[in-house]
C-alpha cells in the first residue's frame, strides 16, 4: 500500500484530504458518514471574532456544474467555537484547523489571540472577508493589504498559519508571495470566484448581496492555474483547493506541486467524497509503482 | 445521531397522478432509524453529473419490519425528473436521516394534521406514529384539483378531511376553511407557506400548539453548510438541523 501521509507545518497527517471550510460543518455534522481517521484535517466553518448571523435571503443557488453561495460567514464566533465546538473536533482523530476571517484587523488579532491558546492544529486565515475600513474590498484583493493583515495577524500566534487566498486577487503570485513575505507558513488556494445570478422572472439578482461565491468543478481548471502558479513561486507549502472532485483532480493538484488539498462542494455531490478520494490516491499510486507522494509532488511544474 | 449515507435500491416506484410519484427503496437497518418529519437526501445520479446537488425529499413511511422506506414525491425539476425515471433494481444513494422530526413526545389526546398538495408527504408517517402510540390524529388535506395516497391515510386516521381548490373532491375552497384548531391539543402541517401560515395563525389565537413542517433548498443536508436557514424570532435557523419541524410560534410568532 502507498502511502498517502503527508506532514504540513510540522502536523502529521493520515492523507492530504482537509475538508474545506464551509462545506463540513465542523466535521462533527459528516461523523457518521466519513470515517474522519483517514483525513488529514478538518477546516472548520469560517469564524469571526464576535459571530456573525449570516446572509439575509437566497444563500445557495446551482449552477451547471457549481453552486454559488452567499451564506455570509454565518458562524457562533471565535470563544463560542472555543468552548463548544474545538472539543468534539478534536475528537476526530485528524488534524482541526481553525478558519477565522473578520471585518477589521483588530478583529482578526483578537481572535487570533485567542484561538493561539487552544490546542487547535492549524490557523487558516481568511483574507477574502470584506474590509469595513476599506470600502468592503477584501483583505485579500490587493498584495500590500494582505501583506498588512498576515503580518499584523503573525505577531498574534505562534501556531501554524495558513492564508487562504482569493482568486479575485489582483495578481495571485504577488499575492502568495506578499503572504510568504509577512510570516505565512502555508498558503492555501482558492477560495470562491465571484459571481452572480439573475432571476429573469423577478428581473433582479438572486443574491441579496447581489455577488456571491462560485465554486465546485466549474472553478477547478483555474484554481489548478493558480496553485501551478504559486507553486512556482513560493517555498512555503501550499494547499490547493477548488472543484477537487476525484482522485485525479486532488493528483493534478499534488503534481502542480500542492502538499494538500481540501475537498468542498463535492461533499455535497458526494458525502463520502473525502474518503473516496484519499482511497483512489492511495489505489493510483499502487497502479504506478508510487510509494509516497513526495515522489509526486510538483511532478508537472 | 449523525446522519448515515448508503446506497438504497428502488422497489417500486409509480406515478399515482400528474406530477406525483411515489417511491420505496430499501432501509439500511445498520444506519439510524428515521422518524416522522425527517428526511433523506436523495441522489439517483453520479456525483460529477448534474444536478450539482442532492435532492431533500421528507420520509413518507418508514416499516421497520419490511425495511422500507416511502418517498412522495413531485416532479419539479432537473433531480426529481431523474427520479421519476428510477426502475425497481436502480440503486439510489440517500444520506439520512436528517432534521429534527415531529416531537412525539409533546403530541397527545387529539391532533389535527394539515397538509397541503405535496405537502401532505411527511404526515403520512406521523399519522402511523400518531396511531401506534395511541394518539387520535384527525388529517385534514387540501389539493388543487387531484387526490393522493387518501386511501392509505384513511386506513390509519379517525377522520380525513379534503379539500380542493376546483371543488373535484371535497370540499371546494382551502383547507383551512374545514379546521376548527380550538377542538384540538396540537396541529401540525406541512404544505405551502401561506397556507402553513394560515394554520399557524388559527392554532396560535386558539392557543393550540402548532408544528410547521418547513422546506428549502439545501446542499449537505447534515447542517454543516448553513445554506438553508429560515428566519425564526430567535434569528436565522438552519432548516435541515435546527427544523425541519418549528414550533409555530418561533416562525410567526
Amino acid at each position: 500500500m502507498a502511502d498517502i501521509s503527508v506532514e504540513l507545518c510540522g502536523v502529521k497527517m493520515a492523507s492530504p484530504i482537509i475538508g474545506a471550510s464551509g462545506t463540513f460543518g465542523f466535521g462533527v455534522e459528516y461523523s457518521g458518514i466519513v470515517d474522519m481517521k483517514k483525513l488529514g484535517g478538518v477546516s472548520g466553518k469560517g469564524l469571526t471574532l464576535g459571530g456573525k448571523a449570516g446572509n439575509m435571503g437566497t444563500r445557495l443557488f446551482e449552477t451547471p456544474s457549481g453552486i454559488i453561495n452567499s451564506i455570509g460567514l454565518q458562524n457562533p464566533g471565535v470563544q463560542y467555537f472555543i468552548d463548544n465546538d474545538l472539543p468534539e473536533m478534536k475528537k476526530l482523530g485528524c488534524a482541526a484547523i481553525a478558519n477565522l476571517g473578520g471585518g477589521s484587523i483588530e478583529d482578526y488579532e483578537q481572535g487570533a489571540r485567542l484561538l493561539d491558546k487552544t490546542d487547535i492544529d492549524i490557523l487558516e486565515l481568511n483574507i477574502s472577508c470584506p474590509n469595513v475600513k476599506a470600502g468592503g474590498m477584501a483583505f485579500g484583493v490587493k498584495a500590500d493589504c494582505a501583506h498588512d493583515i498576515v503580518s499584523r495577524v503573525r505577531k498574534c500566534t505562534a501556531k501554524p498559519m495558513m492564508v487562504k487566498l482569493s482568486p479575485n486577487a489582483e495578481n495571485i503570485t504577488e499575492m502568495a508571495l506578499a503572504c510568504e513575505a509577512a510570516g505565512a507558513d502555508a498558503l492555501s488556494l482558492v477560495n470562491t470566484f465571484q459571481a452572480m445570478a439573475i432571476d429573469i422572472e423577478k428581473r433582479k439578482p438572486v443574491f441579496d448581496n447581489v455577488f456571491a461565491g462560485l465554486s465546485g468543478q466549474a472553478i477547478r481548471p483555474i484554481a489548478l492555474r493558480m496553485v501551478y502558479q504559486v507553486c512556482k513561486a513560493v517555498k512555503v507549502p501550499v494547499c490547493g483547493l477548488g472543484g477537487i472532485a476525484t482522485a485525479h483532480d486532488a493528483i493534478e493538484f499534488i503534481m502542480a506541486g500542492a502538499t494538500v488539498v481540501q475537498i468542498g462542494t463535492a461533499n455535497f455531490s458526494n458525502p463520502h467524497a473525502c474518503t473516496d478520494i484519499a482511497d483512489g490516491i492511495s489505489k493510483w499510486m499502487d497502479a504506478h509503482g508510487v510509494k509516497n507522494l513526495a515522489e509526486i509532488r510538483g511532478a508537472a511544474l | 445521531m449523525p446522519a448515515a449515507s448508503f446506497n438504497s435500491k428502488v422497489l417500486s416506484n409509480e406515478q399515482l397522478c400528474s406530477n406525483i410519484y411515489y417511491m420505496r427503496t430499501a432501509w439500511n437497518p445498520s444506519t439510524p432509524a428515521p422518524k416522522a418529519g425527517q428526511f433523506y437526501m436523495l441522489r439517483a445520479w453520479a456525483a460529477d453529473e448534474a444536478p450539482v446537488l442532492s435532492r431533500p425529499i421528507s420520509l413518507h413511511l418508514f416499516d421497520e419490519k419490511t425495511q422500507t422506506l416511502g418517498f412522495l414525491y413531485e416532479v419539479k425539476g432537473k433531480g426529481t425528473e431523474k427520479f421519476a425515471a428510477l426502475k425497481p433494481d436502480d440503486t439510489l444513494s440517500l444520506t439520512g436521516p436528517s432534521g429534527n422530526g415531529f416531537p412525539m413526545e409533546k403530541l397527545s389526546g387529539n391532533v389535527a394534521v394539515v397538509g397541503g398538495g405535496i405537502g401532505t408527504a411527511p404526515l403520512y408517517q406521523l399519522v402511523r406514529e400518531l396511531c401506534a402510540k395511541g394518539v387520535n390524529a384527525d388529517f385534514y388535506a387540501g389539493f388543487r384539483d387531484e387526490t393522493y395516497r387518501l386511501d392509505a391515510f384513511e386506513k390509519t386516521c379517525q377522520g380525513v378531511h379534503v379539500a380542493t381548490d376546483t371543488g373535484s373532491h371535497g370540499h371546494k375552497g382551502f383547507v383551512t376553511d374545514l379546521l376548527d384548531a380550538s377542538k384540538y391539543d396540537a396541529v401540525c402541517v406541512c404544505g405551502p407557506e401561506i397556507m402553513m401560515e394560515k394554520t399557524a395563525k388559527m392554532a396560535m389565537a386558539a392557543g393550540v400548539p402548532v408544528y410547521v413542517s418547513k422546506e428549502a433548498v439545501m446542499a449537505c443536508g447534515v447542517g454543516a453548510c448553513l445554506g438553508c436557514t429560515c428566519k425564526t424570532k430567535d434569528g436565522l435557523a438552519g432548516v435541515c438541523k435546527t427544523g425541519p419541524i418549528f414550533e409555530g410560534s418561533v416562525l410567526y410568532g
